[in-house]
């Protein structure tokens, strides 16, 4: 066979099963979608039900994207920086949530917070409810998007060297100090990409948010939850549309990720 | 930080250890014994290793055009590849069951079946191969594949003596990563299978079922068995990756 037909044919097929598997089914859903008009479509983005699970997304989102951000970056600092025993661990312990299925995570929870969990009675004498209510649902989202934010600081950070800290020490910089204006600005970049990569997660969280949440219709759905629910109610044009608005977001997760590629060298994100 | 890490991921795994323990190795064996429960962990580890091996294959060959190959569009193909990790699971599930379910455009019905299943985890699983195939082949040295051509190799025999041991420790952990994101998968397969216990219930969503009729300990037990798995297979294969590694170097 020669050269040129062998090249075609690598080509067709690569390009041709990724156009089977990710883009025909994801243009497909746009189209499906719009093919009737846009009325439908406006009138079930405006549905109580998938507002409120809009607005509890940003929420989920809201509160877990800076915890897990202050966390990434102070344990991305202590394993790069830091001098301890037990510091592999640590790490491995950091890639736990990549490892264990959502719905696991989901159980987990409820064996700790849930009613009949470690913490059940006591959080209950408190009048807290975490398990099927808000809280539980904060937990089960920050849970799996933990690792992201330090897991892109760290290979940054150890690129960076100490070398410009051990200056501004010597200088007479102190710890906050050299912080702020030497490792923050150098390694920005990276916690910016482990930021977006958090954030994606976060909004699309399904397996542990479900088990925890109790999906309860304007209360305890957030997007995903009401894409399954419209969807496991045959209304299709709901399911879709909610769909279309998290594909959307979607994209716009991988044109953030380019662009920040770019600006931190040609690395490839995993 | 010690607190954060505690009250989100160590108490709850804590946790989760200790209820499958609870009733000691008897009772966490009846649980995992369970026909319903065998059934799940086996479709789960045989649906994952076939999706895997496909990987393996299709993930190189997309790693290889993506490298190699001048193409239009190059960048935006090249940026698609992580569309799975950006999407979200359940969108994932709903995205093929839009042309591939029952009423699609191309007139087939996966819904409900065992393939099925398959299509949602390759779906979810692309990128894993191809990034980590990736920059390996991006810092390959050509010389050796020039010299073996000119030498009289075939296209193939260039592939399987040269690029492909230099690539298979890349491969070998896109694997690894791949078989246990597999194995937990749950929202891009949920919609799709249609969860039929002994047919099509994979085990993240037997363990649902179990948590949903509050069968706390049927849960527990099946879940740390399939995380087992899923960190064995991980350890297994990324000890792998690291001594082809070295021995290639």
């Amino acid at each position: 066979m020669s050269a040129r037909a062998w090249r075609l044919g690598l080509r067709t097929v690569a390009l041709g099963y990724l156009a089977l598997l990710l883009l025909a089914p994801v243009a497909m859903i746009f189209y499906r979608t719009f093919e009737g008009g846009l009325a439908p479509v406006w009138s079930a983005v405006s549905a109580p039900n998938a507002v409120h699970a809009f607005w509890l997304s940003i929420e989920l989102v809201a509160i877990a994207v800076p915890l897990n951000t202050l966390f990434g970056i102070g344990i991305a600092l202590l394993l790069e920086r830091g001098n301890f025993r037990g510091r592999a661990l640590l790490g491995l312990v950091i890639d736990l949530p990549f490892a264990i299925s959502p719905v696991v995570v989901g159980l987990a929870l409820i064996l700790v917070y849930g009613q009949a969990g470690w913490f059940g009675d006591w959080l209950a004498r408190g009048g807290i409810q975490v398990i099927f209510s808000v809280p539980g649902m904060v937990l089960a989202t920050a849970f799996v998007s933990l690792p992201f934010v330090a897991r892109e600081t760290i290979p940054v950070l150890r690129e960076l060297g100490t070398d410009a800290e051990q200056a501004a020490a010597t200088l007479g910089a102190s710890v906050w100090q050299t912080f702020w204006r030497v490792t923050l600005p150098a390694i920005r970049w990276g916690v910016v990409y482990g930021v977006v990569l958090t954030t994606a997660r976060a909004l699309g969280e399904f397996g542990a948010v479900s088990v925890v949440s109790g999906r309860i219709e304007g209360q305890t759905q957030q997007l995903p939850l009401y894409v399954q629910d419209r969807f496991e109610n045959f209304d299709a044009t709901g399911a879709y549309t909610a769909a279309v608005v998290l594909a959307l977001l979607a994209l716009a997760t991988l044109v953030a990720m380019n662009l920040l590629t770019r600006r931190t060298r040609s690395r490839t994100p995993v | 930080m010690g607190i954060y890490l505690s009250v989100l991921v160590l108490l709850p795994i804590a946790a989760l250890l200790a209820q499958s323990t609870k009733g000691g190795t008897a009772a966490f064996w009846r649980e995992v014994s369970n026909p319903e429960a065998v059934a799940a962990i086996k479709l789960t580890l045989a649906v994952a290793a076939i999706v895997v091996m496909i990987n393996a294959a299709f993930g190189t060959l997309i790693a290889w055009v993506l490298v190699r190959e001048e193409l239009p569009g190059k960048r935006v193909v090249n940026a698609l590849i992580d569309l799975p990790f950006a999407l979200p699971t359940v969108v994932a599930g709903v995205v093929l069951l839009a042309l591939y379910g029952k009423g699609g455009p191309v007139g087939i019905d996966i819904t409900f079946t065992r393939a099925s299943i398959g299509m949602a985890l390759l779906f979810v699983t692309l990128p894993f191969v191809v990034r980590s195939v990736q920059p390996v082949l991006l810092e390959l040295d050509l010389s050796m594949e020039e010299a073996a051509a000119s030498l009289g190799a075939s296209r193939l025999t260039v592939f399987r003596r040269i690029v492909l041991p230099a690539l298979a420790p890349a491969i070998i952990s896109g694997v690894a990563l791949s078989f246990a994101r597999a194995v937990g998968e749950f929202g891009s397969v949920v919609l799709i299978s249609g969860n039929l216990p002994f047919k099509t219930e994979v085990g993240a969503v037997y363990i649902f079922s179990q948590i949903s009729n509050e069968d706390l300990p049927a849960a527990a037990a099946v879940s740390v068995l399939l995380l087992l798995c899923a960190l064995v297979v991980l350890g297994a294969l990324t000890g792998l990756s690291h001594r082809r590694s070295r021995h290639v170097r």
